[in-house]
């Protein structure tokens, strides 16, 4: 693959108003690309995998950034950075599994300029993919990494469907986990959508992770005090710490009456295409305590339906593990 | 020298119909945009404490113009993909990677690259001095990277843990592996040790 130095040129749009986004958005539609902070941006615009005619920059857009108090939780503007997700007492204070799990995307440079809402409608990792072959997801008819010689260990055990490759964001499975909800503005007006109907697997849509589409802007993020002060647990492992993208990660939030479980939340990511949240861990673990013969308990039920690929049979025992400890801690 | 001399007069003589052309865009209030509603190529950029004019073309970015523009190249492009840290520049005091900011991302803020942060009279900033002092780099191709996150860690935070200087660092690669001495070099600096 040839190494670029720059990005092609193309025209760049930098509205200060999200009425004129919307509206340049919507004339460009397809021909558009949103960018927040750009870091998942610029690497397809230099490796020339995907282009685009013209940037739409919302970094400009004050309205968007931003995290405030709401009758019923908090409500984090779309181009807040990670760093200040991560950060921030009001998120630390009631909701801090968000914050834990902002606080170790990529790397602090990144998380100083990548938005909340950049982070969770970003593509997924596939190096195939990332290369620019025309695979499944690129339109084409074939997937490279689900082949006998391809190298797929960092791709996904669940909800395959002709593409393999697995979600990468960190701060996905935390608001799946904390019920939270996406604001979608376009031209026609505004949708609130829930954060796990959010993002699409490929069965649903092959080409796209959430239900973005041309001319929508995801313009926030709510979160509802249902989770508020729960027990949270978050779990992120990579083969590196800084910069890498999860192999698992794990966030979970319990609430808990007299020692028992009485409502709990297990959202595991990296493990498919979208958060994976364990509705029949939660239901199994309700009524018991936070220990040991819990976690053991619904060990294999974790994983039921896991499809392993060549080489990623780790991530079973690694997400059974990371339940494991969530349970327990 | 002569094609900077150029660059400079061509830049003058375009500056003011650059301006005259964006006069009466009143929709984008803060961002200067040309006839077609794009962003106007010729902006003014805070570098170092100086407002220079410069044409950028809209997908540049901020790496670019520094090196190949301005000739600061102190600062160093290593992986160009966000990966490595040796392009790490001060926007509005915070450590971001210039080779993943659009140049037209930063025109109304101050950026602060490895070439100003040292004092008008020459002296070195007390990063700079204590690396020096701790022998921290090796080939010294991420220096300027390591410089300026060390220099905005201590902005924040003037007296860092050892646990706090190495995340603060933990976005810049160092292939030498000279880690410990400029984790040194930052405790150094924040007269942690002499």
């Amino acid at each position: 693959m040839p190494s670029h130095d720059v990005m092609p040129n193309m025209e760049l749009y930098q509205p200060v108003q999200v009425e004129d986004a919307l509206a340049i958005a919507d004339r460009l539609a397809e021909r558009g690309w949103l960018v927040g902070g750009g870091q998942d941006t610029y690497g397809w615009l230099k490796d020339r995998a995907k282009t685009a005619d013209a940037l739409i920059d919302l970094s400009a857009i004050e309205s968007l950034r931003g995290i405030r108090e709401t009758a019923d939780g908090i409500e984090i503007g779309a181009l807040t950075t990670l760093t200040e997700v991560a950060t921030s007492d009001l998120i630390r204070g009631g909701y801090s599994l968000l914050a834990d799990a902002a606080s170790v995307v990529a790397s602090p440079q990144i998380r100083n300029i990548g938005t909340l809402g950049g982070n969770v409608s970003q593509d997924v990792r596939c190096w195939y993919y990332r290369r620019g072959l025309s695979c499944y997801r690129a339109g084409g008819n074939l997937c490279y990494a689900d082949t006998p010689q391809g190298m797929n260990r960092e791709h996904a055990l669940f909800d395959q469907s002709r593409c393999v490759a697995a979600g990468a964001s960190d701060t996905a499975p935390a608001l799946v986990a904390l019920d939270a909800s996406m604001v979608i503005q376009n031209l026609n007006g505004e949708r609130v959508i829930d954060a796990r109907d959010f993002f699409v697997g490929p069965a649903n849509d092959i080409e796209n992770t959430t239900v973005l589409r041309p001319g929508d802007i995801l313009t926030s993020v709510r979160i509802p005090s249902t989770w508020a002060n729960a027990e949270f647990y978050w779990e992120k492992v990579a083969d590196r710490n800084v910069w890498d993208f999860s192999l698992v990660n794990v966030a979970a939030a319990f609430k808990t009456t007299g020692g028992q479980i009485e409502d709990s939340r297990i959202v595991v990511g990296a493990v498919q295409t979208t958060p994976r949240r364990l509705t029949d861990v939660e239901n199994a673990i309700r009524g018991n305590s936070r220990n040991a013969d819990t976690a053991e308990a619904v060990k294999e039920l974790c994983t039921t339906g896991a499809r392993t690929l060549a080489h990623n049979g780790f991530k079973v025992p690694l997400m059974q593990n990371l339940v494991k400890r969530a349970i327990v801690a | 020298m002569n094609s900077k001399l150029t660059r400079r007069r061509f830049i003058k003589g375009v500056i003011f119909s650059g301006a005259a052309a964006t006069t009466g865009a009143g929709v984008y209030l803060a961002n200067a945009q040309n006839g077609a509603g794009t962003a106007e190529r010729l902006i003014n950029l805070n570098i170092n404490g100086r407002t220079r004019p410069v044409d950028v073309m809209p997908s540049e970015t901020l790496a670019y113009t520094l090196r190949y523009k301005l000739d600061l190249t102190g600062t160093k492009i290593g992986c160009n993909r966000g990966e490595c840290g040796a392009c790490t520049v001060l926007i509005d005091g915070v450590a971001n990677y210039a080779c993943s900011v659009l140049t037209h991302n930063v025109k109304d803020k101050a950026v602060v690259s490895i070439e100003g942060i040292k004092s008008a009279d020459g002296t070195l900033h007390a990063v700079q001095q204590a690396f020096i002092d701790e022998n921290s780099p090796q080939c010294g191709f991420c220096t300027p990277g390591q410089v300026m996150s060390a220099v905005a860690l201590l902005s924040s935070n003037p007296r860092p843990t050892r646990e706090e200087v190495r995340t603060g660092l933990s976005g810049n690669l160092c292939r030498c592996g000279a880690y410990e001495h400029y984790i040194n070099g930052v405790l150094r600096a924040s007269g942690q040790i002499a």
